[in-house]
């Protein structure tokens, strides 16, 4: 009897063993050695670049109305959910005043053209991304070949330690089953639902940019929003950052934000 | 020893009954919590965290304060504390148990839990976090069973405990270190980058810790026939004052740095916290009672009279515990997350859902603690005979 408990208990504690050297004899092993090497190339139409970024022309929009259009888009093909209780709201793109979305431009007396009109905020899928260096699964990360800050919605914990550390407020939690807070006939059946406990935010439709569709908001503005690579000098962001002077949203954090205003 | 945790009288197992009780309606809301989502507490995008990660955070420090005892005994070799450090570190364990539950409870996908070590992120402080926590939780279970045992048979503890005694030293700073890391590091979140966050959190640590402690000698003195000492409690008791003191001196270094650079982003999340901001104020009250409770707590443990009284003594460290738990529990969340950063403010009042079922895993933290100083009780007791 006690001598099967003892080798119980030296198997249990070898297996544990294994189980926990796991990680590390991956990382150690070479990568040919762990399996059929796995190559992902992007479609035949697929935009690529080496940073994504974005410039939005603030002087195009005048009155929150004109802001609609693209909030709506994108919440539409994201199947973002509506919640009329605020501490359950989930945004990706919306709308806000001047000293909102640059506290750190404290004037007091600016351009009442700038300061009256509306501002759209939103992931600025940062180049230095602060949720990135805090989650502790890797389940936010900066995809490699295109700059933009993903979410593995399937590893995520909902520890929310990613919003604590994003200085925009761009990321949203899904305290409750997000599926309630959509309508069935409106979805979008080609971009996946989420679920309850896990964080969400704006991805610069990646599942588009693979297919060769810009984002959904750039596309629907009329050209007020231009999308590009960042890393091309004749890209037309670059052009346009060179044109116009241009503000990013708390830039002295050194996150390095990949959304430019022009105002 | 466990079996010495199963004799007790009528009292002790009503008292156990009643634990037993307060924990099953917290885990019955915790279910409904799974089922609905976070939705019933009181979070929200913009005050992401709440009563669960406050209380995680005070308690982290609970456990860090039961070294005060532990360090004196076993590196200044001040025997006194030999009476009473078992029950410095079996109060770690017991907070360190209410640490990992208020994390699990605090997780919007708590089945998921196992990819913080199936994905290990070097670069997140919450993998070290995690990793202290466990190290020191077993640090305490191993060195505080093996001395009791040692004492129950009357000999020395074995040799091997002695290094494991010194790691928990350094073990006991870095839970709370990298409990402050967790939130001095974010940038764009002015309350909490600051370089003094984790002294500022060893400091109240190491007063609230010994101040429970101090609580808990009386309280075994009145209820069994182990008597932790007088001069025990004393040492405790100028522990504490000497440590509230660094803390609220600590607290007014913040207050200089961010209202003489007079730079907002600093300031406004004080001036929400004590005077309000934009109309909004709900913290107002808390935070100058906290400072008050502070302050009179400051008076009676620093007063040679008023300490060495022993009823005006446990006052003392009665009002230090709630003061430093409004001020790093509360304080801490609400000042960090409003305003936030879009300037708006959206504050934050739990629920009463999400307050039971914290108080459902306090309930089970003073179970475990319960069954444990039954134990140490038990032993002294038979020791003594």
């Amino acid at each position: 009897m006690k001598s099967s408990r003892r080798r119980f208990i030296k198997l249990a504690g070898i297996a544990a063993l294994g189980l926990g050297a796991q990680p590390a004899i991956k990382a150690i092993a070479p990568a040919a050695q762990t399996g059929p090497q796995v190559e992902f190339s992007p479609g035949p139409n697929a935009l690529t670049a080496k940073q994504w970024a974005m410039v939005i022309d603030t002087r195009r929009f005048n009155k929150p109305e004109d802001l609609e259009p693209m909030i709506e888009v994108c919440h539409k093909t994201h199947n973002v959910p509506h919640f009329s209780d605020k501490r359950h709201v989930i945004k990706w793109i919306w709308e806000t005043h001047f000293h909102n979305a640059f506290p750190d431009i404290p004037n007091r007396f600016i351009s009442e053209a700038a300061e009256s009109r509306p501002y759209l905020v939103l992931c600025n899928h940062c180049e230095n991304p602060p949720c990135v260096r805090a989650c502790p699964t890797k389940a936010t990360f900066k995809r490699e070949n295109d700059g933009i800050v993903m979410m593995d919605m399937h590893r995520c914990i909902g520890c929310r330690f990613c919003m604590a550390a994003c200085p925009y407020g761009s990321r949203s939690f899904n305290f409750v089953d997000p599926r309630t807070g959509l309508n069935e006939k409106e979805m979008n059946p080609k971009y996946p639902t989420r679920m309850m406990g896990v964080v969400e935010k704006c991805n610069f439709c990646a599942e588009r940019l693979a297919v060769g569709q810009k984002p959904a908001c750039v596309e629907v503005s009329n050209g007020a929003i231009a999308f590009g690579d960042l890393s091309d000098p004749n890209s037309e962001v670059r052009h346009l950052l060179r044109e116009n002077f241009t503000i990013r949203r708390k830039q002295n954090l050194g996150t390095e934000p990949c959304v430019y205003y022009i105002v | 020893m466990l079996e010495l945790a199963i004799k007790g009288s009528k009292s002790y197992w009503i008292w156990i009954v009643a634990l037993l009780a307060v924990i099953g309606a917290g885990f019955l809301l915790y279910l409904n919590q799974l089922t609905v989502g976070l939705g019933i507490t009181g979070m929200s995008r913009d005050v992401s965290w709440g009563f669960y990660i406050a209380n995680f955070t005070y308690l982290v420090g609970v456990a860090a304060g039961g070294v005060m005892v532990v360090l004196p005994y076993y590196l200044h070799d001040y025997k006194a504390y030999g009476r009473i450090t078992i029950m410095g570190e079996f109060l770690a364990i017991a907070a360190l148990i209410m640490c990992m539950l208020l994390i699990v409870v605090d997780m919007g996908q708590p089945m998921r839990v196992a990819n913080v070590f199936l994905y290990p992120t070097f670069n997140s402080v919450l993998l070290y976090d995690a990793t202290v926590l466990n190290g020191y939780l077993f640090i305490n279970l191993i060195v505080g069973w093996n001395v009791l045992q040692a004492e129950r048979n009357g000999v020395h503890y074995a040799h091997w405990l002695k290094p494991i005694i010194y790691i928990s030293i350094p073990f006991a700073v870095s839970i709370h270190t990298v409990t402050a890391y967790l939130y001095c590091g974010l940038p764009g979140r002015g309350f909490w980058l600051t370089a003094i966050l984790a002294p500022r959190f060893l400091s109240s640590a190491f007063a609230a810790g010994p101040a429970l402690l101090v609580l808990l000698c009386l309280f075994v003195r009145k209820v069994t026939h182990f008597d932790p000492g007088k001069e025990q409690i004393q040492s405790l008791g100028k522990t504490v004052a000497y440590a509230i003191c660094i803390n609220v001196f600590f607290f007014l270094c913040e207050i200089f740095v961010a209202f003489y650079s007079k730079i907002p982003e600093h300031m406004d999340h004080i001036k929400y916290l004590f005077a309000g901001l934009h109309g909004h104020g709900i913290m107002v009250p808390w935070m100058w009672a906290s400072m008050s409770l502070m302050v009179i707590g400051i008076i009676l443990t620093v007063n040679p009279a008023t300490r060495k009284n022993e009823t005006t003594l446990a006052v003392g460290c009665a009002v230090i515990i709630a003061g430093t738990w409004i001020d790093k529990a509360l304080g801490m969340i609400a000042g960090g997350f409003v305003p936030n950063p879009l300037h708006e403010v959206n504050e934050y009042v739990p629920t009463l859902k999400e307050i039971c079922i914290t108080l459902g895993i306090y309930a089970m933290g003073a179970l475990v603690l319960t069954i444990l100083y039954k134990m140490v009780v038990g032993v002294k007791e038979e020791v003594r005979a």
